[in-house]
């Protein structure tokens, strides 16, 4: 059995009470911390640990909170970024909803290494029952001392928050959600600066993924060296997957980082297979916007190694032949599956969520959508293959945030891979899967 | 102030530090300009969403020569010291310049014809320098009835390229915001908020900020085609602005008042309501002199000193 971080208790009934996660040992790492460590041996251990962002773009969690601007005398925010919308992607509400006090204990270090005196879990609006559940959490912890002033007479204060999102896919990009919890509209602010430097209220801020804080406290509790142990190369740690497609068995898995591709789909531990004792056909490694593989290069690198559940593995090959672990929303797709009916649903999910403001973004992911739209149907041609092919050039690298990027991923992988299946639904003029 | 020096297309220019690359390049001025479609030095927070200006940072500072990965938007981006940006010598900006007009027409209804911002519309100068000259969209365009803002304002949604400089000019002329943008991705909507009128003495500058067609004056509305009134610089004594503007004449009829635009597009001055919609009569205005316009091509050719 692999290690367990996060989904340890996840079966003990009524974990969501202060009670039972306290009984299981919840809250130690506060204690122990607050006690022995300073704030910035905190952001040490951190750094030591090799933890990186488990909201998709892999970016050591120590190393950003290095970046703080700590020479200003202004308050310096900590913020959660809770509002996971990805399509395949469902592991922080499953933190939230059963596990929340492991959250808040992340919350309460990662706030405390930075110095934060106020710290907020921005939480996507459609998720208004977690919210609740974790503000049931939250009155729990300030009830027992573990937020509020003054935390467990060690002199440091901090309130905690929980601030639901109106519902938009683009408030998980980090300065959208600023905004956003500034209580304006959800457009991603024009980097540099860096929230690290003029984030929230244009104090210093530091945004984290869910998953990444929940980790903090075993972390501090079990010591760097411990959580450096597991994994693989430089993906340190466990990560949650989503698994969800054609498997029989699927649901959110705790891994450990350097898990074969292979195992994770046939083990009987993991998705059992595909189903049905279909072919696998491709997959979608870290949410809807990573580029899709197909099975062969999935399974095995361009090089024939086996490949690995681990930022490095996955990533091997670059874009040609590999693509991202991304947020860990595993979407498995067997020989029944067209592909580009799927990409077309991903190209309308982009399309709708484009916050509107550049222009390669808000024109381009709709007319990717309705060139999709057309081939699906039969009214195709071979010049509209290329033209999807130039317009995700032209959308990637050239908008404000990464939105327009995740749009343009998995349209040009797809033609790039299953190129032979855009041509055969424009030769038949209707999609070659269809009854 | 500190000097930097920074290279544009191979052309070295001295700026103060804290200058924007689009800024430097409008110092050189000429060629190396970069198109800009949202950014406006008189807007506070303006641009980098309409991503025109796009360039290449080939080497980023004589400290750190790395090159910047990705195309940055020349009008947010701040000069350093030992600069190298590439515009039209790079074949990549020009190629990613040509595919951002596209996208901005993709929309765009190519009303020219009964357009009244035709002739001194930045899209129209935009697509002329950077579009194809055929289209690769067979799509239906999005659609919006137009509506009015204000009693002297007409809205145009479906010219709207969403630059986003009218939202600024009513953020920054009123405390009270009513006027904002309204949906998401490319059904949105620019649009006074449940369409309250914008109450304002100054809001007539949105008009004048407005790169294209969406936002125009309603008292000049199919009056003329813009190339065939005559520019005069002109003032008046008026207590709410400086009161100079430009009259825009048919015979010795006063058609349209407007601020005075550089030959980047952008205002001198805001001028007030008053001045722009109430004032048409010849002899509300003391007339200083014809305006030259540098920049729009049609209007350009209009060589009316002469007469």
């Amino acid at each position: 059995m692999a290690q367990q971080i996060l989904l340890k208790n996840s079966d003990v009934p009524g974990l969501a009470s202060f009670e039972v996660y306290r009984k299981l040992g919840g809250y130690a790492s506060i204690e122990k911390t607050l006690k022995n460590f300073t704030p910035d041996q905190v952001t040490d251990e951190v750094k030591k640990s090799g933890l990186k962002g488990r909201g998709g773009a892999g970016f050591p969690a120590g190393m950003k909170w290095s970046f703080l601007d700590k020479s200003t005398s202004n308050p310096r925010y900590f913020i959660c970024n809770f509002d996971e919308s990805e399509p395949g992607t469902f592991k922080d509400r499953h933190i939230g909803q059963l596990n929340p006090h492991q959250l808040i204990e992340g919350m309460i270090l990662g706030s405390y290494a930075l110095g934060a005196r106020t710290s907020y879990i921005y939480i996507r609006g459609e998720l208004f029952y977690v919210l609740r559940i974790i503000e049931k959490a939250i009155a729990e912890a300030y009830a027992n001392g573990f937020l509020g002033k003054n935390i467990l007479g060690s002199g440091y204060d901090l309130d905690l928050y929980c601030h639901p999102g109106a519902g938009a896919y683009i408030c998980g990009e980090e300065t959208a959600l600023i905004e956003s919890l500034e209580g304006k509209r959800g457009n991603p602010r024009i980097k540099p600066p860096f929230p690290a430097i003029v984030g929230l209220y244009d104090c210093p801020t530091v945004v984290n993924n869910v998953e990444t804080i929940a980790n903090l406290p075993w972390i501090m509790n079990n010591g760097a060296e411990a959580y450096a142990a597991i994994g693989v190369g430089n993906s340190k740690g466990t990560k949650l997957i989503s698994a969800c497609g054609h498997i029989n068995k699927p649901g959110i898995y705790e891994i450990e980082l350097g898990l074969p591709v292979e195992e994770f789909i046939y083990s009987d531990e993991y998705c059992g297979g595909i189903r049905n004792g279909n072919k696998l056909k491709a997959v979608v490694a870290g949410g809807s916007s990573v580029p899709i593989l197909p099975a062969e290069l999935i399974l095995k690198t361009a090089k024939g190694e086996p490949r690995l559940m681990s930022y490095e593995s996955l990533a091997e090959g670059g874009f040609e032949t590999g693509t991202m672990l991304g947020s860990g929303g595993f979407i498995v797709m067997d020989e029944t599956t067209c592909i580009v009916k799927n990409l077309l649903t991903f190209s309308r999910f982009y399309h709708h969520e484009s916050c509107g403001q550049c222009s390669p973004c808000r024109e381009g992911t709709g007319w990717m959508e309705r060139i999709l739209h057309r081939i699906e149907n039969g009214h195709g041609t071979m010049k509209d293959i290329d033209l999807l092919v130039s317009i995700s050039k032209h959308i990637e690298g050239n908008t404000i945030c990464p939105l327009g990027d995740a749009a343009a991923w998995p349209v040009a992988s797809a033609i790039r891979h299953f190129r032979q299946e855009f041509e055969d639904h424009v030769k038949l003029q209707k999609c070659p899967l269809s009854k | 102030m500190s000097l930097v020096k920074v290279t544009i297309d191979q052309i070295e220019v001295e700026v103060e530090a804290g200058t924007t690359i689009l800024n430097a390049a409008r110092i050189i001025g000429g060629g190396v300009v970069p198109p800009a479609m949202c950014y406006y030095s008189k807007l506070e927070g303006s641009g980098g969403k309409c991503r025109t200006c796009l360039v290449k940072v080939a080497q980023g500072s004589a400290k750190d020569p790395r090159p910047m990965p990705k195309l940055v938007p020349s009008c947010r981006t701040l000069v350093q010291d030992g600069m190298v940006v590439q515009n039209i010598t790079s074949p990549e900006v020009m190629e990613a310049r040509k595919a951002i007009t596209e996208f901005l027409l993709i929309n765009h209804p190519l009303d020219c014809p009964v357009c009244d911002q035709a002739g001194e519309c930045h899209l129209q100068d935009l697509s002329y320098d950077h579009g194809l000259a055929d289209t690769q969209t067979v799509e239906d365009r999005r659609t919006f009835a137009p509506i009015d803002i204000g009693d002297k304002i007409k809205l145009h949604m479906n010219r709207c390229i969403l630059c986003y400089r009218c939202v600024m000019v009513a953020d920054q002329l009123t405390d009270q915001r009513v006027h904002g943008v309204l949906g998401r991705g490319d059904h949105c909507e620019i649009s006074t908020h449940i369409l309250k009128a914008v109450d304002n003495d100054f809001s007539g500058n949105m008009i004048d900020v407005c790169p294209v067609g969406a936002l125009t004056d309603k008292t000049f509305r199919f009056k003329s085609r813009v190339w065939f009134t005559k520019p005069f610089d002109a003032h008046r004594e008026c207590t709410k602005c400086s009161g100079k503007v430009v009259l825009w004449k048919k015979g010795d009829e006063i058609l349209r008042v407007t601020g005075r635009k550089n030959k980047y597009g952008e205002l001198e001055e805001f001028i007030c309501n008053d001045c722009r919609f109430e004032h048409k009569e010849p002899n509300d205005w003391q007339i200083e002199g014809p305006r030259k316009i540098e920049r729009h091509s049609v209007i350009g050719q209009n060589h009316y000193e002469k007469l």
